[in-house]
């Protein structure tokens, strides 16, 4: 009889089935982790208001920072509320942390005004720029050669500031300017400067790899605080840059350790190669090369 | 860095003070409420009630057990740090400005201003900790008009003061007697003094816009630092070659320009180069108190808009060049 009585209220009972099986088939909370970097994983299911079964995986990244106090600091983190602040609860808000970011600033008016007046040497770049050519890293108005931020680079390398950037600039400056002078036609092969040539990539290889690729350095051996800022001013003063990118931990944030670096000019980049492969900066050697077209790598 | 912003007072701020481990701040304001903080999180620990005027500034023990504040009601109060209960006070014929212990803590400077016919006047007591009493030692007049700071020298031998007369002056402690008076310190009001973490050296900050970098023995000018905002409150770094300085256009003429005019940023200052490193915004009043913590760490800034903010360095400010 019973089991008649059941089977009576089939349309209730099927509605029943329905929940039990959407309760049934919610698998419980999953945590791993933290790994190695840091990284722990929760994967939860939840049912959506309009019915879906949904699995949402969260990427938690964990540190911990270890800081040590003195025990009476200790001893004060416990001390109990008075005066106006007792019974006070985290959601008074009597201090918040601000929603926007602040930075410092460097400053516009103050200090602009002053070195305006005061620095005749600025005075003499804003007025004939064409004037200044650093001897070091050959770039022209943008500081003294006495001033470069290659000057030990330069004394590390053994070369003497007096003589040796000269000779070097010569045959990267000359391939390059001659033909833009002319205005003729200038051969694919020869466009990059006559450095081209002694980079190991041929003359048909070099006009495949114009686009994204060109005049692409790779920079290894960098340590993970190195961020784009930083290799902008290591690699600014031998040319303009049109590009850097560091690859970063797509998790950690952190540096994976090689960089790409575009310039505009070829021989601005073999410069920055001479210069740089073996440079030793932040404790490691910098490895510096043309970066291998894509095709190459594979 | 994302500041933490504190709003405990009801009034301009008027003097911040951190404690010697800098893990708690104290807070005075023109409303009649100190108020003790934690520094890492801006949390209010509570109020220190009984003052029935605008508190001008207050200092610490070492061991964070006492605090003492100066208020306009012309008192000065002994306070237990940690239940707010007051343990003393100290009436005397005017306005309460300044105070702070001495080295050692055996002794106590006030300062008062001229009111009513008395002259202003740096006072200094005698400090007993029995029973947490004050024994009046001796009284030095001299300075015209109000005294705005006094602090003890070395060996607390000398007292070193300055005031609206624009002269910075050093005191003998044991005779009362003027040592040294350097007329014409500063062009206008003399607002702030604080000495270096190592106590040779001090720096002074004016309304005439400009901070000044002193010899505590001979009051000697070693650096001037000018800028384009009347100053009202000066800080030293105690980790690096910083000096911060803060202020504003006047409270009163605030309303005649737009707040990116008045120079309410916090700026900060190389202390040997005398350039500008950066200043920081967020006040849109003028700057009326400023502290470094011990640690160099992170800096507190009080403002006439009645906000205390919090500001935790970030990375990039240690390898600011």
């Amino acid at each position: 009889m019973s089991s008649m009585s059941l089977a009576g209220r089939w349309g209730d009972e099927a509605d029943l089935e329905d929940e039990d099986v959407i309760g049934e088939f919610l698998p419980d909370v999953q945590v791993f982790g933290p790994d190695s970097k840091g990284i722990k994983t929760v994967i939860e299911y939840k049912v959506r208001d309009d019915g879906v079964k949904v699995k949402i995986t969260k990427k938690i990244r964990c540190s911990r920072k270890v800081k040590k106090v003195s025990k009476a600091v200790q001893e004060r983190r416990k001390w109990a509320r008075f005066g106006d602040a007792k019974g006070e609860r985290a959601n008074d808000n009597i201090s918040m942390v601000s929603v926007e970011q602040v930075f410092l600033e460097k400053p516009t008016l103050d200090g602009k005004k002053k070195e305006d007046s005061s620095d005749p040497l600025t005075a003499l770049v804003n007025q004939n720029a064409s004037l200044l050519v650093c001897r070091i890293c050959g770039k022209k108005g943008d500081h003294w050669t006495s001033k470069c931020p290659y000057k030990d680079l330069a004394a590390a390398k053994g070369l003497e500031t007096g003589q040796k950037a000269p000779e070097g600039d010569d045959d990267g400056t000359s391939s390059l300017t001659l033909p833009s002078k002319s205005g003729g036609y200038v051969p694919p092969s020869m466009r990059g400067g006559g450095a081209s040539a002694g980079s190991g990539g041929g003359g048909g290889g070099d006009s495949m790899r114009r686009g994204r690729d060109e005049n692409s350095l790779r920079v290894t051996n960098l340590s993970e605080d190195t961020r784009e800022p930083d290799l902008q001013e290591l690699f600014r003063p031998f040319g303009p840059i049109s590009r850097i990118y560091v690859a970063y931990d797509r998790d950690t944030q952190e540096s994976r350790g090689f960089a790409f670096i575009n310039f505009v000019n070829r021989d601005d980049a073999q410069r920055a190669i001479d210069k740089l492969n073996g440079y030793g900066y932040d404790n490691l050697i910098l490895r510096v090369e043309w970066a291998a077209p894509r095709a190459e790598q594979g | 860095m994302r500041p933490i912003l504190a709003k405990g007072h009801e009034r301009p701020l008027t003097y911040i003070k951190f404690n010697r481990e800098g893990d708690i701040f104290f807070s005075c304001a023109k409303d009649h409420h100190p108020t003790l903080w934690y520094t890492d999180s801006g949390e209010r620990i509570g109020t220190y009630l009984g003052h029935n005027g605008a508190v001008w500034s207050c200092d610490v023990t070492r061991d964070t057990r006492r605090l003492i504040t100066a208020s306009a009601d012309t008192t000065f109060k002994l306070w237990d740090v940690q239940s707010g209960k007051e343990l003393y006070s100290l009436d005397f014929e005017g306005p309460a400005r300044y105070t702070c212990f001495s080295t050692g803590e055996q002794m106590c400077l006030l300062t008062t201003d001229a009111f009513m016919g008395h002259e202003s006047c740096i006072r200094i007591m005698e400090m007993n900790w029995e029973d947490d009493s004050m024994r009046r030692v001796q009284d030095i007049y001299g300075h015209q008009g109000r005294i705005t700071r006094a602090v003890w020298g070395p060996l607390n031998k000398t007292i070193i003061s300055t005031g609206e007369d624009r002269t910075i002056r050093q005191w003998d402690v044991e005779t009362g007697k003027e040592l040294m008076c350097i007329e014409d310190a500063h062009k206008k009001t003399i607002q702030d003094l604080e000495v270096s973490l190592d106590g040779t050296q001090f720096i002074t900050g004016s309304l005439d816009r400009t901070a000044k970098l002193w010899d505590i023995f001979t009051l000697e000018e070693k650096k001037c630092y000018t800028t384009e905002r009347p100053l009202n409150a000066v800080a030293i770094s105690p980790l690096l070659d910083h000096i911060l300085v803060g202020g504003g256009q006047d409270a009163a003429a605030v309303t005649t320009s737009s707040a990116q005019a008045g120079g309410f940023e916090a700026m900060f200052i190389h202390k040997i180069y005398e350039e500008y490193l950066g200043g920081v915004k967020g006040h849109f009043g003028p700057i009326n108190a400023l502290a470094i913590s011990p640690d160099g760490r992170s800096f507190v800034s009080g403002g006439e808009d009645g906000f205390i903010r919090v500001h935790h360095f970030d990375a990039d400010y240690f390898q600011m060049k």
